[in-house]
Formats: C-alpha cells, sequence, structure tokens
C-alpha cells in the first residue's frame, strides 16, 4: 500500500493541534510558539496539497490515492479518496487555514492557544469532509466540524455571540439528523455506505425523493438556502474574523460539495424532480437577499447576504446538470471561497482599528489606507464578478449552463448580478470614498507587513483564475463529465 | 450441587457483606478499612467473573437461576461501575462526614442484588434480588443525616418505590395465575395473548420495572431524589441500578414475554417516545446540576428501551452499547461534580459552573467532551451510542420513532450546550479547591479518554457485546 496521503492530510493538523494543547501556557513566548506551530503545520498541510495536485492524474474519473480500512466491524470501512472536485476543497482549505492563523495575530487577545486548537481542529475536519468517501465518515466529519465553530463563535465573538452560537448549532443540528436518517436507511436499503459502490449500484427509485430532501434539509442549512439562511448573517457578525472566514470561505462549501457528490451522484432520478424546487429557492436567494443586502448598515452582514446570494447562483449551477452549470459552480464555489475571505479579512482590518462595523462609522479611506482601498476594490470587484476575476469565470458559467436549460430562470438569475454590483458598489463608495466625518479614523494606520500578506495572498489566485481558469477546469472537467454521464444514464433507464 | 460454583461471584460478596459488617462492629474507627476492603471484595469478585468460562449457558437451582453471556456481561459492567462509584466517593463521603462504615457495606448489598436479578430465571427469585438492592438503595439515598433533603429523598423514593413494588408484584401474580409457573422459561410456553390476564400481568410488570429505570411517565421521583441524595449516591443511582434493571427489562421482553411481542412492542414504543421528548424539554429549565442530570437520564433511558422496542439481537445488542457508554459519560461527569467544592462545601447548581474553563482549564475540557458526548454529537461515544441504536431501529422500518428520537436530540443538545456556555461563554466565578484525589482525576481522565477516543476502534464494544445472543 502506498503513502497514506489523505490520513495525513487529516491528522497532521490534529497533531499539531496536540502538541500545541500539552504545551506549557500561560507567558508570551508560549504563545508566540503556539503559534509558530499551528503555522508550520498549516503550511506543510498547504504543501502537501499542493503536491497532491501535482501528482493528480485529471486525466480520469477514478478516486485516487484511495485508502480503505476496515474499521466498524466490517460494516463501515474507513475509506478516503479524492476526484477532481474533491482535491479542488482540499486545497482551498489548506489554503485559508494558514491564512486565518497569520490573521489571529491582532483579532484574538484571549485564549490565543485554544483558538489556534480550534482552527487547526477544523482544518482537520473539513479535509476529512472533502476526502471522505463513505457517508458514515463523510457524516462524522461533516457533524463534527459543529463543535469547534460553535466555540470559536461562543468564545471569542461579538457581544450577541451567544444566541448566534447557538443558532448556527441547532439549524445544523435540526438539518442533519435528518441527513443521519437518511444514512443509515441506505444502508439498509443497498448494504453498503461506501460512495463508489453506490454509484454503481444505484439507489432504487421509490426511495430516491425522500432520501434526497432528507440529504437537503441537511445541505440546505448549510449552503445555506432560502429561507433556513438566517442562521448565517448573525453567525458571522459575531464571529472573529478568522472564524467568519473559515465559515464563508470553507464551511459553506461543504454544502455545495454534499450536493454534487451526494444528491447528483446517488440519487440522480430524485434531483431530477426537485430541479424546480432548487431553483425557486435559489432565486429567491440570489435576488430577494441580494436586496437585503442592499440595506444593511452593518458590513459584515452585508457580506453574509452576499455569500448566500452567491451561494445560489452555486445551488442553481449544481442543479442544471450539465457540463457548464456544474463547472461554473464548482469554479464559484472556489472564487467565492476566496473572494469572500479576502472580504471578510477587509472588513476585520478596519474592525480592528476602529472597532465597528458599521458603515456609517466610515467614509473617505481611501486617503487614510489607500493600500487598503486598493486591495478592498479588487474583492469587490470580484465580488460582483467582473471580466479578469475568478468570480466572473463561475457566475458566466453558471448562468451558460442556466441558458441552456430554462431561459426564465436565467433571466431572473441574470438581475443577480446587477443587484450583486449595487450593494458592492454601493458598500465601497460609502466606506471608502466620501468626506471624513468620523475624525477618529485618521489615526487608523495603514495595512501592516502581515495584513498585505494575507490580502496579497488571496488577490493572487483570484485575478490568476480571472484571466487564466485553465488549471481549476483541467482538474475537474473529466469528473465532471463522468458524473452527467452517470446522471443522464440512470435518467434516461427510468424514462 | 455440583454446579455451585457459577455463583461463587454472589457467594463471595455475600461472605464479604457479613465479614465487614462483623469487622466494623468489632473494630473501633474501621470505616477506611471498611472501604478499601469492600473494593477489594469487588475486584476479587470481578477475577471470578471474568474467569468465568464463556460461551455456555447454566441453569442452577430448578432452573431459576441462569448464567449466560448477558448475565456475565452485565454483571461485570455492574461491578466495574460499582468500584469507579467507591472510588469517586471516598473523598466525597469523607468531607461530608457521612463516612461510615455503612456506606460501603449497603452498596455492596445493592450490588449484591443486582446480580441476583441479572441472573434471575424466576419470578421470585427477581423479586429477592429486586428487593435486597432497593431496600440498600432507600438507605443510601437518606444516608446525609445532617440534611433534611437527603432524608426526604429516601422517604419518597421509599414510598414510591413500595408502591411500584406492589404493583409489579401484582403483575407477577397475574402471570403466575394465567400460565401456571413462576419459571420464566415455562411462562414463555404457556403464555398466549388470549388470555387478558397475561396482558395485564405483563402490563403491571412493565409499569414496576419502569419505575426502576425512571421512564416516562413513571419518572416523578428521580429529580426529588437525584438532588436530595448525597452526591455520590446520586452516580450510583444514574449508573448501576440501570444497569441491572435494563438486564431485567431484556430478560422479561425477551424470553418469557416473547409471545406476546406485539402486546409489549407499543407500550415500549411509548416509554420511549415520551421519555425522550420529556426528557429533553424539562431539562432546558433546570437550574440544578444533579436534577438536570436526572431528567437528561430520562431520556437516555428512553434511547436505551428504543434498541429494545426492536425486537432483534442486534437491537438488545444496541441497548446494552448503549447502556455502557452512558454509564461511562455519566461517571466523567459526576467526577467533575466531586471536584466543585470550596472549603469543603459542594456546589451542584448550574451557576457554579460559570467560567469554569478560566481557572479550571483541564476539567473544563473534560467536561465539554462528556457534554458533546452526552449530547450525540460525533466524534465521542455518545453519537455511536445513538448511532447503533438507531442503526437498529431504522432496520426494522420505524421510521416514526428513529425521526422523533433524533430530533429530540436536537431539543436535548441545547441544555448541553447551555451547560456548555456557561463553562465557556461566562464571567469567570471564584475558583474553586484544588483537588489532589488520585483516585477522581484517573476516573475522569479514563472517562473523558474512552468516550474521546472511542471512534478509534469501536469495534472493541462491540465485539464484546455480539456474544449475546437472547432471541
Amino acid at each position: 500500500m502506498n503513502f497514506p496521503i489523505l490520513t495525513s492530510l487529516i491528522l497532521l493538523p490534529i497533531i499539531g493541534a496536540f502538541f500545541i494543547l500539552v504545551s506549557k501556557s500561560g507567558d508570551k513566548y508560549s504563545f508566540k510558539s503556539a503559534k509558530y506551530v499551528a503555522l508550520f503545520v498549516s503550511f506543510v498541510n498547504f504543501f502537501i496539497s499542493i503536491y497532491l495536485w501535482y501528482v493528480f492524474d485529471p486525466s480520469t474519473s477514478e478516486f485516487q490515492f484511495v485508502e480503505s480500512r476496515l474499521w466498524l466491524q466490517g460494516l463501515i470501512n474507513y475509506k478516503v479518496g479524492v476526484d477532481g472536485i474533491s482535491i479542488l476543497f482540499i486545497l482551498l482549505s489548506t489554503f485559508i487555514a494558514p491564512l486565518c492563523i497569520i490573521s489571529v495575530n491582532r483579532t484574538i487577545n484571549v485564549k490565543l492557544k485554544e483558538f489556534l486548537i480550534a482552527i487547526l481542529v477544523m482544518e482537520s475536519l473539513m479535509i476529512g469532509v472533502f476526502c471522505s468517501l463513505d457517508l458514515v465518515i463523510f457524516y462524522l466529519f461533516f457533524e463534527a466540524g459543529l463543535i469547534p465553530m460553535f466555540l470559536i463563535i461562543g468564545i471569542w465573538g461579538g457581544s450577541r455571540r451567544v444566541y448566534s452560537a447557538f443558532k448556527f448549532f441547532l439549524f445544523t443540528l435540526l438539518g442533519s439528523v435528518l441527513m443521519l436518517i437518511a444514512i443509515i436507511s441506505i444502508y439498509w436499503i443497498s448494504g453498503t455506505t461506501d460512495v463508489t459502490e453506490l454509484y454503481n449500484l444505484g439507489i432504487d427509485s421509490k426511495y430516491q425523493n425522500l432520501l434526497w430532501l432528507a440529504f437537503f434539509s441537511s445541505f440546505a442549512v448549510k449552503t445555506p438556502m432560502w429561507p433556513v439562511h438566517t442562521w448565517l448573517p448573525d453567525a458571522h457578525v459575531e464571529a472573529p474574523t478568522a472564524g467568519s472566514v473559515l465559515l464563508a470561505a470553507i464551511l459553506l462549501k461543504m454544502a455545495g460539495y454534499g450536493f454534487i457528490r451526494f444528491s447528483i451522484g446517488l440519487f440522480p432520478i430524485a434531483s431530477e424532480n426537485f430541479t424546480q424546487l432548487v431553483y425557486t429557492l435559489s432565486l429567491v436567494a440570489i435576488v430577494y437577499t441580494s436586496f437585503v443586502a442592499l440595506m444593511q448598515e452593518d458590513m459584515k452582514k452585508l457580506i453574509a447576504y452576499s455569500s448566500v446570494a452567491h451561494m445560489g447562483y452555486v445551488t442553481l449551477g449544481i442543479f442544471t446538470l450539465n457540463q457548464q452549470g456544474l463547472e461554473g459552480s464548482i469554479i464559484q464555489m472556489i472564487s467565492h471561497g476566496l473572494v469572500s475571505a479576502a472580504l471578510f479579512f477587509c472588513v476585520g482590518v478596519v474592525y480592528d482599528r476602529m472597532h465597528s462595523r458599521l458603515i456609517k462609522d466610515y467614509g473617505g479611506i481611501v486617503s487614510i489606507m489607500p493600500k487598503y482601498a486598493c486591495l478592498f476594490m479588487i474583492f469587490t470587484l470580484a465580488a460582483i464578478g467582473l471580466p479578469g476575476t475568478s468570480g466572473f469565470v463561475g457566475e458566466f458559467l453558471v448562468l451558460i449552463g442556466t441558458f441552456k436549460k430554462n431561459f426564465l430562470v436565467a433571466t431572473i438569475a441574470s438581475l443577480g448580478v446587477i443587484l450583486g454590483a449595487a450593494y458592492m458598489l454601493w458598500l465601497y463608495k460609502r466606506v471608502i470614498f466620501g468626506k471624513i466625518i468620523n475624525i477618529d479614523l485618521l489615526k487608523m494606520p495603514d495595512l501592516n507587513k502581515s495584513e498585505i500578506f494575507i490580502l496579497i495572498c488571496l488577490a493572487v489566485p483570484t485575478l490568476f483564475f480571472g484571466f487564466y481558469p485553465e488549471p481549476l477546469s483541467n482538474t475537474i472537467e473529466v469528473s465532471v463529465t463522468n458524473l452527467i454521464d452517470i446522471y443522464n444514464y440512470k435518467t434516461n433507464i427510468t424514462k | 450441587m455440583n454446579n455451585l460454583n457459577f455463583i461463587y461471584p454472589e457467594i463471595f460478596i455475600s461472605l464479604g457483606i457479613l465479614f465487614l459488617l462483623v469487622l466494623g462492629v468489632f473494630k473501633k474507627k474501621s470505616s477506611s478499612l471498611v472501604f478499601t476492603l469492600s473494593i477489594v471484595i469487588l475486584l476479587t469478585t470481578l477475577g471470578f467473573l471474568i474467569n468465568f468460562p464463556s460461551e455456555q449457558e447454566f441453569y442452577l437451582f430448578n432452573g431459576s437461576y441462569k448464567i449466560d453471556q448477558l448475565s456475565t456481561f452485565m454483571k461485570i459492567v455492574t461491578i466495574i461501575s460499582g468500584i469507579f462509584v467507591l472510588i469517586c466517593s471516598f473523598k466525597y463521603i469523607k468531607l461530608v462526614k457521612i463516612f461510615d462504615i455503612e456506606y460501603p457495606v449497603l452498596i455492596l448489598s445493592s450490588i449484591l442484588g443486582m446480580l441476583v436479578m441479572i441472573s434471575s430465571y424466576d419470578l421470585i427469585v427477581f423479586y429477592v434480588g429486586l428487593e435486597l438492592q432497593t431496600l440498600s438503595l432507600y438507605v443510601l439515598a437518606a444516608f446525609n443525616k445532617n440534611q433534611t433533603n437527603s432524608s426526604e429523598a429516601g422517604l419518597k423514593y421509599f414510598v414510591l418505590s413500595a408502591l411500584s413494588s406492589g404493583l409489579l408484584l401484582y403483575g407477577c401474580s397475574l402471570i403466575y395465575g394465567f400460565t401456571g409457573s413462576t419459571n420464566f422459561f415455562l411462562i414463555s410456553e404457556n403464555i398466549f395473548s388470549t388470555d387478558y390476564g397475561n396482558v395485564f400481568g405483563i402490563v403491571f410488570i412493565l409499569v414496576g420495572l419502569s419505575f426502576k429505570i425512571s421512564v416516562v411517565p413513571f419518572h416523578m421521583w428521580a429529580p426529588d431524589v437525584y438532588e436530595g441524595s448525597p452526591t455520590s449516591v446520586t452516580l450510583f443511582f444514574a449508573v448501576v441500578p440501570k444497569i441491572a434493571a435494563l438486564t431485567v427489562f431484556i430478560r422479561f421482553l425477551y424470553v418469557p414475554f416473547l409471545g406476546l411481542f406485539e402486546q409489549w412492542q407499543a407500550i415500549i414504543i411509548f416509554l420511549s417516545l415520551a421519555s425522550m421528548i420529556f426528557g429533553a424539554i424539562s431539562a432546558i429549565g433546570q437550574k440544578n446540576l444533579k436534577r438536570l442530570i436526572a431528567f437528561s437520564s430520562i431520556g437516555h433511558m428512553g434511547y436505551a428501551l428504543a434498541g429494545l422496542s426492536v425486537g432483534t439481537n442486534s437491537g438488545i445488542q444496541s441497548s446494552i452499547i448503549y447502556i455502557c457508554i452512558y454509564l461511562v459519560m455519566n461517571m466523567g461527569f459526576f467526577c467533575c461534580l466531586f471536584t466543585m467544592k470550596r472549603k469543603n462545601v459542594f456546589f451542584d447548581n448550574l451557576e457554579d459552573l460559570s467560567g469554569l474553563s478560566k481557572n479550571h482549564p483541564v476539567i473544563s475540557l473534560c467536561l465539554l467532551i462528556l457534554l458533546f458526548s452526552l449530547a450525540g454529537i460525533p466524534p465521542t461515544a455518545g453519537f455511536f451510542a445513538k448511532f447503533y441504536i438507531f442503526m437498529t431501529v431504522i432496520e426494522e422500518s420505524m421510521y416514526f420513532l428513529a425521526i422523533v428520537g433524533l430530533l429530540s436530540t436536537v431539543i436535548s443538545a441545547f441544555y448541553y450546550l447551555k451547560i456548555i456556555k456557561i463553562i465557556y461563554f461566562d464571567e469567570p466565578k471564584k475558583q474553586y479547591d484544588k483537588d489532589h484525589n488520585i483516585g477522581l482525576k484517573t476516573t475522569l481522565a479514563l472517562s473523558t479518554l474512552l468516550i474521546l477516543l472511542y471512534f478509534i476502534y469501536p469495534n472493541s464494544l462491540i465485539n464484546l457485546v455480539s456474544k449475546i445472543n437472547i432471541i
């Protein structure tokens, strides 16, 4: 057997967290060393995943680097592996985590050690979600992620942190328990929870609708789709910067990934039946939450609502069930992962200086913090989906895919682009331009080195994939084609 | 009587109790000695049990006493948890000034009663074991003579428990009247649903048993008794009798009453659903940790019963796994309660935990893991316990039970989260005394590690339990 590279990816952050846990605490020196350990571990993880991407063979849709071990008395195997879709999400996770750890510098003052542990554990679990090839293992990672996130929001959050943490936890748990029932049912229907075997076996069509709904309940909460999105703005607003970044950049992607891997892969017939439902909810999400975002006075809330709208495009793209739509939504997820992370970092930067997230407290920052204004501009434009940024590629492909399927839906969805431009540009105008009303702003220093490093790290891939999305689409192409082939094959049989 | 060696554990404990009583009476200030000796006695009994030949079944005393995989396993679990209860309560009873020789002796005799219950294969033997167990428990509940709360708990438990024992006896006599036997095997051959007396008998017996494991609607005594009793006794209440009572449940349902499966299944499902929902909802408003644990244990018993309602071997096994994991979690939780003291005064209110993470990071971390496990969040063992239960429940297509059960875990997650919130998010209070009790620390560390690392090798427990085949 080859070197278990995926398991080591999952385990490394946990080992790092363990070292931090047992290390001496108290003095300033130990905080520093804890941070270096966390940084080291997460960077090693990032380089391993880059290596993984390099070795990865994009010409086949088979799962690669598969590891399988007996785990639960022969019932359930511990099975991990990656294909073209999941490898990108693993990269995204290992890329965002070190940036979060760097950002900890200014934002977290109390219990730094515990915070680093929470982030590292979170990273492990996220990687686990994206590479597990067994439904039960997937569920384990998916649910376990609630614990560190709950603590991140609850311990280091803002004033209404308790309410937000509870809402986040209970909403997601409520959605997930139904998925657990569905997973167990699948086991008794098909005799296995191994994803690759289930792809081959298929699931009896008479059960598919109910099972699809059960999975949907979990993923819809996590995505989040309208009308169960209300936990997201609260969670984002109260979470510390690093928490918001993790939440927006990766946690939301778990659900999108789940839709692709499980909803479409396992229940193609039900996915066909429910496309109208998903279209409706996605359209409401795109249009309605864009309007809501327009009216926000809190920067973080505005970006949170824009996340809901962007994830609306993702779900729309996934359920077009054609090549362009699916590829588009995967690229959109990656791009949103980069851009929303960057936007939350940007808000974090000014929040650390002013301790206010309200838009009206700002204005005219361009003359005080020119570097900041410039970088913020890049991400604002990427969020709008301006050509030349990664946001454009994703949105464009999703809209093409949708136009192929349904003209009306695509037309309404295009409205979202305009609205998106409206709320983002308006936000930019109000925060960056205009007269300086608040005199305290004058004391704000421009970006420091670590902040510049974080934002440039995010800006480079955003622009690079905007001009040259080839590496992304190359990686996912064969896997997506394969998924669509399976889907067409399965749905044609029943017709 | 050449097969008396099969009940060596019971004989040894009885002799041990007598010896300890005599020793305690004649030797002055022998509390510590008696305490240590009782742990030694339990350890020796454990040795007897572990050396027991497996994979065989033995009937003693004209088939009224059965030794098999189920009884051996449950006896081992009972005795291990008894040992840990004694270890944990050592310091506590000393500080609360109830360090008398009667305490370990009563616990031993109650454990003896449980061993008899677990192995009983006859209504009369079962009743003798049950009474021996509960009589000791009455006294234990009222053990803190200096506190009115404790006496009240003892009295309450006594009155209500006597009533339920009466119902149980009435059920037994009905069953005897309609089947003509007290032996489980003979009953199982002569029981028919056409005789309504049998159905009534089953109902009465189930009511009596439900009272003993405190499931809704026979749970009323639990919160008061849990709150009033000394904490170490509450730990005993919350853990050990449940094991024995659950075994008796399994025995009754799957040996004598198996023929009437359709009749009792609905009752068990109702008890299970009612306890899950009621336990989850009523725990939310509690302010006392011991009371809260009482309600949470009501909920947990609901899940354990859900496994029994299925009617398959795997259902029984999942219940047994559930109860094992449950007792480890509770053991850890109570260890944390024992550490909450300032100047020999123990605290057991919810708000006393506030900001614990600041001053006691290790204990808070353990509590965090245990609470998430109690709530059933992966990857802790509590999740697996629920997972097995719902595996078997869904195998038999009982979706309603599964959905309601899992939804009530969401509700119960709320109050577990509330405790975590108080520990981690609230402002810290005064520090608690540092405790250097090695027994307590070991128990806490052991239970937390078991709960946290269970997912690495979940087969260990399954392999043990999968040998238990009743049907």
